[in-house]
């Protein structure tokens, strides 16, 4: 049984004080796919995002993770294949060390001691930063940051990567490595983002939101280039494409 | 992090932590141990008690010294908490008047000797836990605590602490220097504006924490934090444990500078 398939069927959402958060939600992510997930602020990404691994459940509808469905029961297991990587670093990093906050996932899975340190190990140098084991969070920079909470959640080995604006308040350099992580990933991932370049750059697939709906679903050269629908959800063609336009090329 | 290093530099302590000398590689539990030991043999004196806490400054003087520790780092954070101190001993003179001993013609009455007790004994005590922290780290010490068999829930308390006190405090100022910048020097510093910033940040930090606790429930959290712990107790742990508990109990229970006065007065005579 595969983990990395992850389906929405008729997903809907909303919150105690009655926002309409998620509406009939439905798409299907098969094994190594990258999708893009794209929509305006306030469209309902991170509360999607937060389904997927059953913070919050759905209120009517049904996701399937493999061949499971999310269920209050089944979230725990689920959780081991499904990684979350939240926007702000702060509040992933919890633990007082970088070495005791990549650990704590392998650890909470019962994984022996050894097998714990390898994964550390492998991790930190995957996201390249190894060496920084023994800092406290709050010495690291942003990039740094953001770099180790992914390495948290990949120590995991989940088979499906979820992140959620990874490339906010990073610095170009910063950014650039960050792509370069997410590209050589094989995880099923899904990242949603305002970054359009980004979703171009490392997602063939991609899913626009508006409102809490699907709007569109499909290649991301081709949705991402579509100037009307963009200017329809309040986005707006990726940079190096409104570039290359202006110019000709 | 820039309140870190000009506001309060709470973390300055814990970089010296990670100093490689004779005191920082001895074990957190028997530092720990020792200087619970220090402060409830000082706590414990008489209330005026002075001769006989002077000799425990050899055990700050001894980490100050052994762990290549600033002494200016340390007077300045004991001087700042001092005002707390000062206030909780002031009254003492006012109401304790009656004379007690006599220097150069001087009379000083028992007030005055109490609150110069409690002086020392603060001193005493505060210097001594932060140079624990110092030569431990703060996380030493909670590794620490949790293998003396403190409760889980007190050990993750302290760590989710330590961890989010720096989160904290710049959310704080982020917020404060927003007014500031808008407040044009006197309006907006009012009690009102100041109790709906203290509310934001409220409401804030408990947003904050459903995050947090979000992705703690994300990697697997069910209830209990574990710390990859190191290092056993070795035959230097157990010497500086042993000789600095034999001497604070020597310390408590014979009058070890009457007893050197009174050699050195004799050998005067």
């Amino acid at each position: 049984m595969s983990h990395h398939i992850i389906e929405l069927r008729s997903v809907s959402f909303d919150y105690p004080d009655g926002t309409r958060a998620l509406q009939d939600v439905s798409f299907r992510i098969v094994h190594g796919e990258a999708v893009g997930l794209v929509g305006p602020n306030g469209a309902g990404k991170t509360t999607l995002i937060m389904h997927l691994n059953g913070q919050l459940l759905p209120r009517s509808g049904e996701i399937l993770i493999g061949e499971v469905p999310l269920t209050k029961k089944t979230r725990q297991d689920i959780r081991r294949s499904v990684g979350v990587v939240l926007q702000n670093p702060d509040d992933q990093l919890f633990m007082p060390t970088v070495y005791e906050d990549v650990a704590f996932g392998p650890t909470n899975l019962g994984l022996p001691a050894e097998v714990v340190r390898e994964r550390v190990r492998q991790a930190l140098e995957e996201v390249g930063c190894a060496g920084v084991e023994a800092r406290p969070p709050h010495r690291l920079s942003g990039g740094q940051k953001k770099a180790v909470a992914i390495a948290g959640v990949i120590a995991m080995k989940p088979d499906v990567l979820v992140m959620d604006e990874p490339s906010a308040n990073l610095d170009p350099g910063s950014r650039r490595h960050l792509i370069n992580i997410l590209k050589g990933f094989t995880h099923s991932r899904i990242i949603a983002s305002h970054d359009l370049d980004l979703i171009l750059e490392v997602c063939r697939r991609c899913i626009v939101i508006h409102e809490g709906r699907v709007v569109a679903d499909g290649k991301s050269e081709e949705i991402l280039l579509d100037e009307r629908l963009m200017r329809e959800c309040d986005l707006e063609l990726p940079v190096s494409v409104q570039f290359s336009r202006k110019t000709g090329g | 992090m820039s309140f870190d290093s000009e506001f309060f530099n709470i973390g300055y302590l814990d970089t010296l932590a990670y100093r490689d000398t004779l005191v920082h590689r001895i074990d957190a539990r028997t530092k720990l141990f020792v200087t619970g030991l220090f402060i409830i043999s000082v706590v414990s004196f008489p209330a005026h008690e002075l001769a006989g806490l002077v000799p425990y400054f050899i055990y700050p003087v001894f980490l100050l010294a052994a762990g290549d520790i600033p002494l200016k780092a340390i007077l300045k954070k004991v001087l700042l908490v001092s005002p707390f101190v000062i206030f909780v001993g002031i009254f003492n003179p006012l109401f304790d008047r009656h004379v007690v001993m006599s220097l150069g013609g001087i009379d000083i009455s028992g007030g005055w000797v109490s609150f110069a007790s409690i002086m020392l004994k603060f001193v005493l005590t505060v210097s001594s836990a932060l140079l624990l922290i110092a030569t431990t780290s703060f996380v030493g010490i909670c590794e620490g605590l949790g293998r003396m068999k403190v409760p889980d829930v007190f050990v993750t308390q302290l760590l989710f602490l330590y961890r989010y006190l720096f989160v904290l405090l710049e959310e704080a100022f982020r917020m404060v220097r927003a007014r500031e910048a808008r407040s044009f020097g006197r309006k907006g510093y009012g009690v009102k504006p100041f109790i709906s910033l203290i509310s934001v940040l409220m409401v804030r930090t408990f947003q904050r924490a459903e995050r947090v606790y979000g992705a703690m429930v994300s990697r697997g959290f069910s209830g209990k934090i574990t710390l990859h712990r190191t290092g056993r107790i070795g035959a230097s742990d157990l010497a500086f444990g042993t000789v600095f508990t034999v001497l604070f109990l020597l310390l408590r229970y014979y009058d070890i500078t009457g007893a050197v006065g009174r050699i050195v007065t004799g050998g005067v005579r």
